[in-house]
């Protein structure tokens, strides 16, 4: 192949990769800001589920896609709800709330799906912001200026995110409470209700990771359009050490091996699809086996917290 | 003993009412979705009490209930969350296709235990890797067990589109991914003419028998329940904990395995899609039903078998998708485990009795 | 400084499940004095402070703030009236910098952004008022114990406090770091601020008090001025006469040696040196007490000799053979018994019966188990005549081990260790948290072992416990054996001395 055949390549590559971040980047710093307040979220995966149906559903019945992200939003912030108050007021195991609520989501969506919806039905999704004269620019433009505004809006919740959790008054108490709540508690910060403010904010942007998919990326919906990428988000988090540039790093680097992957999926060499269809799973798992580091991993992690014990 | 009745008791009626509870926020979907949820709760849960199809169907579905279930008690116990159900299922079945495929010549007597072991231990192996992946790297075992599905998923779908597939889907060119018919010294008897219930289910009894045994009887079985309860304390006395955690995740992904395998050879004679039918996410409800106690597991997986078979009935007859059973499942994961709070910690199960004895 | 000139708890009572906290208790200290609250572990003082701080509330009793009745909800509300606390296990946020947990407290005005440079210019400036050396911009985890005692004190400066309470402050510090400490006590209380001094340290309470309030099993038991009193008053105020301890009747002869520690160096789970060049030599048929305060090394040490614990320079002999980082499993097999100090997750697994703690060491030989399977009927025999040869008060031997008291669940662990019949045992703090029958019952079995030959090596906070049980008594401080003293020779002052690190030479 010709340098420039490879460079073309590396770019569309990288192109798509962009787009394909965003749901990662929306679901996997909302479950950083759950996971840094010590609480973990298993159920991102049937958030998304939800989301996505919701958004897509409001988008094809009435024609409004601003009025299914909104809903999508909704719905999060109730799943967030649902969820915080099982975990921290209920103090249940995380790690199994988490998988029943991730069942609970996939249910509603496949059972609403099948009666309001019934079979395969496409919608025009988001536009392309192809923004006039940047988008002409070889090579950056179509790479920076060619994507539809939820992706832009992803990417700037990278930065947004760090300054919130490092800059704020609020991101600081989110830190403590998440690595050491008893200290927090002692000076005099509600614990439990910084905790409720990070589930559901983590879970508003899961369901919107999740509308993502559906109005932005397929431009429909499916029982399998989320395919773990809920999982998949949540081991980014572990990846990129609850950082939001780290995640940001994970995402990207996650989406282009997999955009390498389709590409060799569609070259001339033979493997057989199933392989090319495991391939990001089992990236998955490689990332977590050298992604453990257990000080990087808020002290407080999966702990409900209780005044009164005394250890 | 009477102590223990006691126990049982209470823990019976917070489990059913944290199903009703789980009913209950059901019901507001199907209001939602414009469905009277009485009606579609009677279909669900009275319908399948009506025929010998219900009730056999729903024995049918207790069995690969009652091996997951077990499986993810024993993981369960040793603080380990094995989500890979699915993935061990659809690996063990597979197995099990291959080498009742195999041997089609030898006595029944040898040739099923055979079969099972096959799909015992590859599901026990593909358990085993998450549990290592925990042990060694401290891989979060849920995240590592979902991959494993979605793994597993591909590689089952490869080999019976593949090299397992049944020679004659090849010769008539129909393509359809499964394999060929089990030999009949592999399969399990019908017990009733007409219906699928098989010999099986006497095996999966004994078998969650011989697992009671083996937790509460055996030396290994000690072993492993300290390493579960409390680590600190089992590394104290002496007990390898890293080895008990890895072999915890292997009988628990063996069980799944052997639910597969029995799938195979009691009910379909073949392998082929859909085979796990999402058991390895019900099985853990099962699970936490029956209290993570083998013994318990088998009420509980019967009850839930009727569960399912009547979500089947309840789609044709009120038309409302059987995937509503799933979420169903969801939220009564989620009030069973929040009644933990309850039924472990004093503090809390005395004001919940306070609150219940005063009205 | 000078909202406060005078704090009063008046009858205070404090329940939790299972044990009474805080018994009526009185307590007063004015701004301008030092008040020390002296008691043993467990006798209510850190209770006491958790409530004045806001993070208990009291079942009754009231305290008040200048005569005037007021209600302490929340820490939120201490900090606001000027109560601060440097608490025993820092109230400090590992991964924050020194500036960013001082913030936590801070109400800012705006949401979207705080001005930590403010903060931290305010934090130097009262670094250098008081001479404590403290850069705002280092993380927590970066400082050693005594710089973040020093900061938990600048939080306290920071928020205007004007009760300042030190819970057992020189617990981790050295001898210097403790002479500054009390030096700046002395004069920060010239500047108006009353001082709450919580220890067990009867030499820092001569030494820098101006009151002393001694506590004991929840109630006041004794209450001086400082110039009034002397050390061995305050001590026996403090231990109580309601302990008839067994006492050890004085031997001559020992055995041989049969544990030997050579220059054992090891580290905790900080990665910072616990054990800095043990030596030590234990005897056949005697009980060597190790005096000490706990954080001193003691845990590692017990750990280290069952096998727990990596050591990482020096070697460890057991019957004349090294053990030193062998497998737990084969220390067992080789007769060493342990009565850890946590008992309730470590020497028992809670959620067992009763009968399955009392083999869990046993479980995998002749006659409990044949092959694998265990055999009940034995199990249960034997267990049912264990039970009744300790007086392990349970409904049955069925019952889940938590559900036993402290004194039985500790009777459960002994029981198992000494049929085992050990050639050496350590116990640590094993009357820690008993009831007095259950203590004298275990002290009388741990004098039958000592006089069948066992070896005992024995980990207390108890000076009497040492005292009449012990056949030598070895001081550790700091990862170091300071001293060995036959306890015939030994008295209460000199060995209080010794703990708190002093060595005459």
């Amino acid at each position: 192949m010709a340098i420039s055949d490879i460079f073309n390549l590396a770019l569309r590559i990288l192109t798509v990769a962009v787009a394909v971040s965003a749901p990662y980047l929306f679901a996997g710093i909302g479950e950083m800001f759950s996971q840094k307040s010590g609480v973990l979220n298993l159920g991102v995966e049937g958030i998304m589920m939800l989301g996505a149906f919701v958004a897509f559903y409001f988008s094809w019945a009435y024609d409004s896609i601003l009025l299914g992200i909104i809903l999508a939003l909704l719905v999060g912030a109730l799943m967030g709800l649902l969820m915080a108050f099982v975990s921290i007021t209920l103090k249940a195991k995380q790690g199994i709330s988490g998988i029943g609520l991730y069942m609970f989501g996939w249910g509603v969506a496949g059972t609403l799906f099948r009666l309001f919806v019934g079979g395969v039905e496409d919608i025009t999704g988001l536009p392309d912001l192809n923004i006039k004269f940047l988008n002409e620019i070889p090579v950056l433009g179509e790479l920076l200026f060619s994507h539809n505004i939820l992706v832009y809006l992803a990417f700037l919740l990278v930065p947004l995110s760090w300054y919130v959790l490092y800059k704020t008054p609020w991101g600081l108490k989110v830190r403590a409470v998440g690595s050491t709540p008893r200290a927090a508690d002692t000076m005099g910060i509600n614990v439990k209700k910084i905790r409720y403010q990070c589930v559901i904010l983590g879970s508003m942007l899961a369901a919107l990771g999740g509308a993502y998919l559906s109005v932005a990326q397929a431009n429909m919906f499916a029982n399998d359009l989320v395919a773990g990428r809920g999982f998949i988000a949540i081991a980014l988090v572990y990846f990129g050490r609850w950082k939001p540039f780290g995640i940001l790093k994970g995402a990207m680097l996650f989406s282009v091996a997999n955009g390498f992957q389709r590409w060799f999926q569609i070259s001339d060499i033979n493997f057989p699809y199933e392989v090319t269809v495991i391939f990001p799973y089992l990236l998955i798992i490689i990332v977590l086996a050298l992604s453990h580091e257990k000080f990087a991993e808020p002290t407080a992690l999966t702990v409900p917290y209780d005044r009164e014990f005394k250890g | 003993m009477k102590d223990n009745l006691k126990e049982i008791l209470f823990n019976i009626i917070v489990l059913l009412i944290a199903f009703f509870i789980a009913l209950f926020l059901g019901s507001i979907i199907l209001l939602i979705a414009g469905v009277n949820p009485l009606v579609a709760y009677q279909a669900m849960i009275i319908r399948p009490f009506s025929s010998i199809y219900g009730l056999s169907e729903a024995l049918v579905r207790s069995i690969p209930l009652m091996m997951v279930g077990i499986g993810i008690s024993i993981a369960f116990r040793s603080k380990m969350i094995n989500i890979g159900g699915e993935g061990q299922i659809q690996l063990g079945a597979v197995a099990a296709g291959a080498t009742a495929l195999a041997i089609p010549g030898i006595p029944k007597v040898i040739a099923i235990p055979l079969v099972i072991l096959a799909g015992f231990t590859v599901g026990g192996i593909w358990g085993g890797i998450a549990g290592w992946m925990k042990a060694k790297l401290s891989v979060n075992e849920v995240l590592s067990t979902v991959m494993l599905n979605y793994i597993a998923f591909q590689i089952y779908l490869y080999l019976i589109r593949g090299p397992l597939i049944d020679p004659s889907e090849l010769a008539w060119g129909t393509g359809v991914p499964q394999t060929a018919r089990m030999p009949d010294s592999t399969i399990f008897a019908r017990l009733i003419q007409g219906q699928r219930i098989h010999s099986g289910i006497f095996l999966a009894i004994i078998i969650a028998i011989l697992v009671y045994f083996l937790l509460w009887r055996t030396t290994f079985g000690f072993r492993l329940r300290a390493v579960g309860e409390e680590p600190k304390a089992a590394n104290y006395a002496g007990v390898k904990v890293d080895k008990y955690l890895i072999l915890a995740m292997v009988l628990s992904g063996g069980m799944a395995g052997i639910a597969g395998s029995i799938e195979v050879i009691g009910v379909h004679h073949r392998v082929l899609e859909g085979l796990s039918a999402n058991y390895g996410f019900s099985g853990i409800v099962v699970a936490l039903f029956g209290r993570l106690h083998p013994i318990g597991v088998i009420p509980a997986s019967f009850f839930f078998g009727l569960l399912l078979i009547g979500a089947e009935m309840m789609q044709r007859a009120v038309n409302i998708p059987s995937a509503l059973v799933i979420s169903i499942q969801g939220l009564v994961i989620l009030a069973v485990v929040s009644s933990n709070l309850i039924l472990e910690n004093p503090k809390y199960r005395k004001k919940f009795l306070g609150f219940f004895l005063k009205n | 400084m000078g909202k406060i000139k005078s704090m009063e708890m008046v009858n205070i009572t404090k329940k939790f499940p299972g044990v009474i906290a805080n018994d009526n208790v009185n307590l007063k200290v004015e701004s301008g004095e030092i008040l020390a609250l002296l008691g043993e572990n467990g006798a209510g003082k850190t209770t006491l402070m958790n409530i004045l701080y806001g993070l208990y509330h009291p079942n009754s009793g009231k305290i008040l703030i200048n005569d005037r009745e007021i209600k302490i909800n929340s820490p939120q509300t201490a900090l606001e009236l000027g109560i601060g606390m440097v608490h025993q296990h820092f109230m400090l946020v590992p991964s924050l910098t020194v500036t960013e947990n001082v913030a936590l407290g801070i109400k800012f005005k705006h949401k979207f952004s705080m001005d930590l440079d403010k903060v931290a210019k305010k934090i130097k400036l009262l670094s250098d008022q008081h001479n404590l050396n403290i850069e705002p911009e280092l993380s927590i985890s970066d400082l050693s114990v005594g710089e973040r005692q020093k900061v938990e004190i600048i939080k306290a400066l920071y928020f205007n406090a004007n009760i300042l309470v030190l819970d057992e402050p020189t617990a981790a510090l050295t001898p210097q770091e403790t002479d500054n400490l009390i030096k700046w006590l002395r004069s920060v209380i010239k500047e108006g601020m009353g001082v709450i001094f919580i220890t067990h340290k009867l030499n820092e309470v001569m030494e820098v008090s101006d009151r002393v309030e001694v506590l004991r099993n929840g109630k006041n038991v004794f209450s001086t001025q400082t110039s009034k009193t002397n050390i061995d008053q305050l001590a026996r105020n403090m231990a109580g006469r309601e302990v008839k301890l067994a006492t050890a009747k004085r031997k001559n002869k020992f055995g041989e040696t049969i544990i030997e520690l050579e220059d054992v160096w090891a580290k905790n789970e900080r990665g910072l040196d616990a054990l800095r060049g043990i030596n030590l030599k234990i005897r056949k048929g005697e009980i060597m007490g190790i005096a000490g305060v706990s954080g001193n090394g003691q845990k590692e040490l017990a750990e280290a000799l069952t096998g727990l614990q990596k050591i990482y320079k020096g070697d460890i002999k057991f019957k004349g053979e090294s053990i030193a980082n062998k497998s737990v499993q084969s220390i067992i097999d080789r007769g060493m018994g342990f009565v850890p100090e946590d008992r309730l997750h470590m020497g028992t697994v809670p959620g067992f019966k009763v009968k399955e703690n009392l083999i869990l060491k046993d479980y995998l030989r002749r006659p409990f188990s044949k092959i694998f399977l265990l055999d009940r009927s034995y199990i249960n025999e034997y267990c049912k005549s264990t039970v009744d040869e300790y007086n392990v008060k349970c409904p049955n031997i069925n019952t889940p081990t938590h559900a036993l008291s402290g004194g039985n669940i500790q009777k459960v662990i002994l029981s198992r260790e000494l049929k085992r019949k050990p050639d050496a045992l350590i116990a640590s703090y094993p009357i820690r948290g008993v009831d007095i029958a259950a203590v004298q019952y275990i002290h009388e079995k741990l004098l039958d072992a000592r006089d069948n030959e066992m070896a005992i090596l024995l980990i207390t906070e108890e000076l009497d416990e040492l005292f009449n049980l012990s056949d030598r008594i070895a001081v550790i401080y700091e990862g170091k054996i300071l001293d060995v003293i036959e306890t015939a020779e030994a008295d209460k002052s000199k060995l209080g001395l010794l703990m708190a690190g002093v060595k005459e030479d």
